[in-house]
């Protein structure tokens, strides 16, 4: 099912000429460029197949009368005699929705692209530190992914339980359909998920921390990286718990544990387990549940500060700021997962607890929302495709951020919990927010990658019609929400007190599937550019950081020669006294007398005496 | 704007540099704590609500414990066999540690007959089940490590482990000590929340 297979299938004759035969090349590489690509393009596949899940859901949504016969095709049985869609069927698309959007795109998609494609040619190493483990985690997201597609044609369906997989439902098959075969390939996959990521995150950790090139300290680091690396430790610190969760999960359905499950009838007839609890379930799952929201976020936000730093050709505004901020955000990530559980039967007075470390985290958000602002404030701003897509990344950030400080308050939440409130807050700031992160890397470093430009006018068109379009989709949806449509309801037709929103969810529909649409443009972009793109130029951007001193296809190494040494941090651009708008990392300060601060006329002269030392 | 550019640190650090596969073990023993730690909270947390049993622990479990403390030393031992170049003597204590390991098993799989025999079942009141989950899960991560181990004793006798070519020794043994200490910790921890 891979496409950079299918892509590349009509080159294979020069390719055998190379010293690497196709397959080692293409297929099972170990070289980080190429897994990052293999990342991107799975990704992009699942994006879609997640985007098409929803658009059908938004149909039944927002035209519940709709005869969707011509459905059939596609979904067979699952559409009912009458043109209607199953109602377990639509469960599970919207825990497919949910999974796939969640883990599949801005968690592999996301972190696998970037942090494989930028670590090493940003920190200045060859490649990963260990090319084997690399390759191993793309392919178990591989077989991962093959696991969860073919549970969307299996008999009973795919799992239906929410992508939360709340127990008891996802234990018990007598209860939906989506609880039986659906819910175990569901596991399986996210077991070889899990290990992918965790082979992945540890590879980017001991490679940021071993292998930098010379000059490469810490304080010298693309923020692009800081967010990787703290993305990647988050990740090794509570993937283990969702592993922990699902374990018990799996114990409960197949070999008649009680972890989470006490006292239930069901059909009529009571259940022999005694003893267990479905909340710790909630408890284990939201320890990975919220930190997992931020492992999504914070590539996104560290791609943007380099994005929004080179393109308003400014350094970015508050450096240790940003790092120290994303390091808090880290900390604070796994210490507030009750939120999700204030009306669980939480003791309210943990729960305000719960509540007073949330709202915490507004402050390390805030500023970072200030940076990005300060920095973009005054900037001879480049408005490539990538910038807009930044910028549109913090605006997200801040509307969808707002609304968590209203849930976050555990009094709203007894309203708000698990209405469309929350499906507005988490969509904005989480998943559109990532998802320009997403799409303003690939239009940023697509040059690096393939080589070649993307189109900037498509790009443009591209971006106006997803902005606008997203906030069509979901700013609606706060207002439903406060009126109190319960989410994942598969039809809200015999509420009366909800009959005035019918049209409004026709609107929201309408709006989805338009900028859904608009995702093709990008699509054909995306392709067409590979190919017949024109052609990059070394460094398009006029960035400063080290991919752009590598040739305009790297080979494998990155390098043809030495690997270069750093000297400064990435942000020198529009530097008073210096001859261009940017000083890439590689040029020594005794190059730039003109434009240094007085301590770094100091390092200038060491940097002589290092080059002499040395030999 | 001269006034808002951030002053750069100046200090320059040497970039440090450790093996990066014993780094990444390192990392690995990382998330395989992170599991038990949410486990053994998970255990907390679910005792607290209350509907839960009281156990009386096997009393194999200590002598299990002293089995895997004494598999700990003998992997030592190989170590310091392995540094001062006496390959006989590597060989020999790392099969000492194999077959330790072995008796440990057995041993924890006799204490679960010995749970049985009290009527506690893996299927029933999870305070029951949390052990065998403790000991069982455990037990899983040991096989890895006897497969580890096995792989370097094998190396061993290909005369390949000596004092210039420790490194998976080395990583053998840190992951040997961890599934030791492991054990012990979720000894006390049931014997503390008893
Ligand atoms: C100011 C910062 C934030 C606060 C105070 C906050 C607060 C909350 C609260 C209290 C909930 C639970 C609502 C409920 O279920 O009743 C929630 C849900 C959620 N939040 Fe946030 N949030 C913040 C930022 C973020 C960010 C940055 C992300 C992602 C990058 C995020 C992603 C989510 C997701 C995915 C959910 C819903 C999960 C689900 O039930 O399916 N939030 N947020
Ligand atoms: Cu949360």
């Amino acid at each position: 099912m891979s496409v950079t297979e299918e892509l590349s299938h009509h080159d294979d004759h020069h390719e055998e000429h190379h010293e690497q035969g196709f397959i080692a090349k293409y297929i099972f590489s170990t070289d980080h460029k190429v897994i990052a690509k293999q990342f991107l393009i799975t990704g992009i596949i699942w994006a879609l197949l997640g985007g098409a899940l929803s658009v059908i859901f938004r149909l039944q949504l927002g035209f519940p009368d709709l005869n969707l016969e011509f459905l059939r095709p596609l979904l067979g049985k699952w559409i009912s005699s009458n043109g209607k869609l199953d109602s377990e069927f639509f469960l599970a698309l919207v825990t497919m929705h949910g999974t796939i959007m969640v883990f599949f795109v801005l968690t592999a998609g996301l972190s696998g692209t970037f942090s494989n494609f930028l670590i090493p040619l940003q920190i200045g190493a060859r490649d990963m530190a260990s090319g084997f483990m690399n390759m191993l985690s793309y392919w178990f997201f591989f077989l991962s992914s093959v696991i969860m597609f073919v549970s969307l044609f299996i008999e009973t369906g795919p799992a239906g339980g929410g992508w939360t997989i709340y127990p008891p439902l996802s234990v018990l098959p007598q209860a939906i359909q989506g609880s039986g075969l659906g819910m175990t390939l569901w596991l399986v996959a996210m077991v070889f998920f899990i290990a992918s990521t965790l082979l992945g995150g540890i590879n980017y950790v001991t490679t940021v921390i071993n292998m930098r090139t010379e000059g490469m300290t810490f304080s010298r680091m693309p923020l692009t990286i800081w967010s990787f690396f703290i993305t990647a430790i988050i990740g090794i610190l509570s993937f283990p718990v969702l592993v922990a969760a699902a374990l018990l999960l799996v114990f409960d359905r197949s070999f008649g544990t009680s972890f989470y499950l006490s006292e239930i009838f069901i059909g009529g007839e009571a259940l022999p387990n005694m003893g267990g609890s479905p909340i710790l379930f909630q408890h284990l799952f939201w320890f990975l549940g919220h930190p997992e929201v931020y492992i999504v976020l914070l590539p996104a936000l560290g791609i943007t500060s380099e994005i929004i730093s080179t393109n308003s050709r400014k350094p970015i505004f508050g450096y240790t700021a940003m790092i120290l901020s994303m390091v808090a955000i880290a900390f604070l990530s796994f210490i507030v997962w009750a939120h999700h559980m204030f009306v669980s039967g939480l003791n309210p007075f943990l729960g305000s607890i719960f509540m007073f470390l949330t709202l915490i985290i507004a402050v390390p958000s805030a500023v970072k929302s200030f940076n990005y602002l300060t920095t973009l404030w005054k900037g001879n701003i480049v408005f490539t495709p990538a910038m807009l897509f930044s910028i549109g990344l913090v605006s997200f950030f801040i509307s969808g951020g707002l609304t968590g400080i209203f849930l976050g308050n555990s009094a709203l939440d007894i309203n708000l919990h698990d209405t469309y409130f929350v499906v507005a807050h988490f969509h904005l700031v989480m998943g559109s927010a990532a998802f320009f992160g997403l799409l303003a890397g690939v239009y940023h470093w697509f040059p690096k990658m393939f080589g070649r430009m993307m189109d900037t006018k498509l790009g443009y068109l591209h971006f106006w019609l997803t902005f606008v379009g997203v906030y069509l989709v979901f700013f609606p949806l706060h207002y439903i929400g406060i009126a109190g449509f319960p989410r994942r309801y598969y039809s809200f037709t015999n509420f009366d007190a909800f009959s005035t929103f019918t049209d409004l969810n026709t609107f929201v529909s309408i709006a989805a599937i338009v900028t859904f649409g608009a995702q093709f443009i990008f699509l054909f972009n995306f392709f067409y550019s590979m190919f017949a793109g024109r052609k990059a130029p070394l460094n398009p951007w006029k960035s400063n950081t080290l991919e752009w001193t590598t040739p305009r296809v790297p080979g494998h190494g990155n390098w043809p020669g030495a690997i270069p040494k750093v000297y400064r941090w990435p942000y020198d651009y529009s530097k008073p006294g210096a001859e261009d708008d940017f000083i890439p990392q590689t040029v020594p300060y005794s190059q730039t007398t003109s434009s240094n601060f007085p301590h770094e006329n100091e390092l200038a002269k060491s940097e002589g005496a290092e080059e002499g030392g040395a030999h | 704007m001269a006034e808002t550019l951030p002053i750069q640190e100046s200090r320059r650090f040497e970039v440090r540099s450790m093996h990066p596969q014993k780094f990444a073990l390192w990392l690995f023993l990382i998330t395989v704590t992170m599991i038990f730690a949410s486990l053994t909270s998970a255990y907390i947390v679910k005792k607290g609500e209350g509907n839960w049993l009281i156990i009386d622990f096997p009393d194999l479990f200590i002598i299990t414990s002293v089995i895997i403390v004494v598999s700990s030393l003998t992997m030592h031992f190989a170590y310091l066999s392995a540094k001062k170049d006496r390959a006989f003597a590597v060989r020999l204590w790392l099969f000492f540690s194999g077959i330790l390991s072995v008796a440990f098993i057995g041993g924890q799989y006799m204490a679960w007959g010995q749970l049985i025999n009290q009527d506690i079942y893996f299927v029933g009141n999870p305070a029951g089940s949390f052990i065998y989950v403790f000991t069982g899960l455990h037990i899983a991560h040991l096989f890895g490590g006897i497969i580890f181990l096995t792989i370097v004793l094998i190396r061993a006798f290909q005369n390949q482990i000596h004092s210039k070519n420790l490194v998976s020794l080395e990583m053998c043994a840190t992951y040997w000590h961890f599934l030791g200490g492991l054990w012990l910790y979720l000894y006390l921890f049931l014997i503390a929340n008893n």
